[in-house]
């Protein structure tokens, strides 16, 4: 087995994944890939479920509004995905300023949103792509007192 | 495989499995699959080379622990490599790992224990807008100096490796799936890892070398290839170690991964190549 070849081979698959990556995201959004309103209702739904039954992150949505939650967390989702949505709600570091959210928990949360898209039938694939889309957020959420 | 070799497999699967029991409250803080392996040479990193990323699952208020058994056979050679290492808050990685390598020809062995320190400078594999860094050094004491002393190594008894290393992951960026890689460069005078000793006639500088690893994410599958420059002080033609692998992790703490390797000519022994598989733990 000629191991240069297999990693020149292993490089180009690469760059044609990329650019196929890359001509699909023009013919559909993210928020159509995953399936639209009722996908995210669904997800909205089993996220607030997943919070509810885990006590370290109840404790920062003790004194939420559950209703204006998932109505805010809906519209964000949809807007993020590239959806026909206007994120209405305040802005990150205003919702999570005082919680001084430390890593674990937000790596905790992280974990949450993924079981709520596994439970919501979202393909393994499309939920790295919503991820990718929250990650720049991690710094308008963790340690702010 | 040889007899000796799946006698380690099942002691580490034992040691692994009590471990898991033991820290079952661990730290459990990254995605699935985002912190890597442990290598070679007992630092957090791939197969062969080392990663900008800590050994552990640790978050910044954390501490991770992070033992691994690997076992590399080509033609004419074979090593045993384990070790344990703990990462601490994120923030800096200690380990300690010990080199068993069988020389068939002579049928003699050499060993070798390296002491690591990582420490990272800066960002998050994931998370942070460019590549996470960290800086480390190894240091190897050769336990074994007669064969490298023979081939005229100007060190015998222990030498220190620098690095440097960036490292990133991009969430769904290939149709989907996550690509990870990692760069390093290191200082080193090390032939052969340091088990045939430190510098030598050809050259006794430091040189720098270049070290890369890129891989693709599936959900519980890795692949990919890496590559790792190497001196050749000894004047043998020692050459750079190329390799492709699979890792599997069924979940957060226990990774396994198989390898083909590519090595070159090892102490005048050419072509040497063959398979490497590791087990390892994070908890």
């Amino acid at each position: 087995m000629n191991l240069r070849l297999l990693s020149i081979a292993f490089v180009v698959l690469v760059i044609i994944s990329l650019s196929g990556c890359k001509l699909t995201q023009h013919e559909q959004s993210l928020f159509e890939e995953m399936g639209g309103h009722s996908t995210i209702t669904k997800l909205t739904e089993n996220f607030v479920d997943e919070i509810s039954r885990n006590q370290e992150i109840f404790k920062y949505f003790a004194r939420s509004d559950v209703v204006r939650f998932k109505q805010k967390f809906s519209e964000h989702i949809c807007m993020l995905s590239g959806g026909p949505c206007k994120y209405t709600g305040d802005n990150m570091v205003d919702v999570h300023t005082g919680m001084n959210i430390n890593e674990h928990d937000f790596n905790l949360g992280v974990e949450l949103l993924i079981n709520a898209m596994n439970r919501s039938d979202i393909p393994h694939t499309t939920q790295n792509k919503i991820l990718a889309t929250l990650v720049p957020h991690r710094q308008d959420i963790i340690y702010l007192e | 495989m040889p007899r000796t070799a799946s006698n380690i497999m099942i002691k580490s699967l034992i040691f692994l499995l009590i471990f898991t029991a033991s820290f079952a409250y661990g730290a459990d803080g990254k995605l699935l699959g985002t912190s890597g392996l442990v290598q070679i040479e007992g630092s957090g990193g791939g197969g062969l080379v080392p990663w900008a990323t800590l050994s552990g699952l640790d978050s910044d208020s954390e501490v991770s622990f992070s033992p691994f058994v690997s076992y590399v056979s080509v033609q004419d050679y074979s090593l045993k490599s384990y070790g344990i290492s703990g990462s601490f808050y994120d923030q800096l990685e200690v380990s300690i790992n010990r080199h068993e390598f069988e020389v068939d020809a002579l049928k003699t062995e050499l060993k070798q224990d390296i002491y690591g320190v990582k420490y990272r400078v800066y960002g998050d594999i994931v998370y942070s807008k460019w590549p996470q860094i960290s800086v480390g050094l190894m240091h190897k004491k050769l336990k074994t100096p007669a064969i490298a002393d023979a081939l005229g190594a100007t060190q015998t008894n222990s030498g220190t490796d620098f690095y440097i290393s960036a490292a990133k992951v991009h969430l769904g960026l290939l149709a989907g799936y996550n690509l990870v890689w990692n760069t390093t460069l290191r200082a080193s005078k090390a032939n052969e890892l340091g088990l045939l000793g430190f510098g030598g006639a050809n050259n006794d500088n430091y040189k720098l070398n270049f070290e890369a690893t890129a891989g693709v994410v599936l959900r519980h599958i890795a692949f990919g290839v890496e590559y790792r420059q190497k001196p050749d002080n000894l004047g043998l033609n020692e050459d750079d170690w190329m390799d492709v692998f699979i890792s599997y992790f069924p979940n957060k703490h226990i990774s396994l991964t198989l390898a083909y390797l590519d090595l070159g000519s090892i102490a005048g022994s050419d072509t040497q190549s063959g398979y490497y598989i590791s087990i390892g733990g994070q908890f």
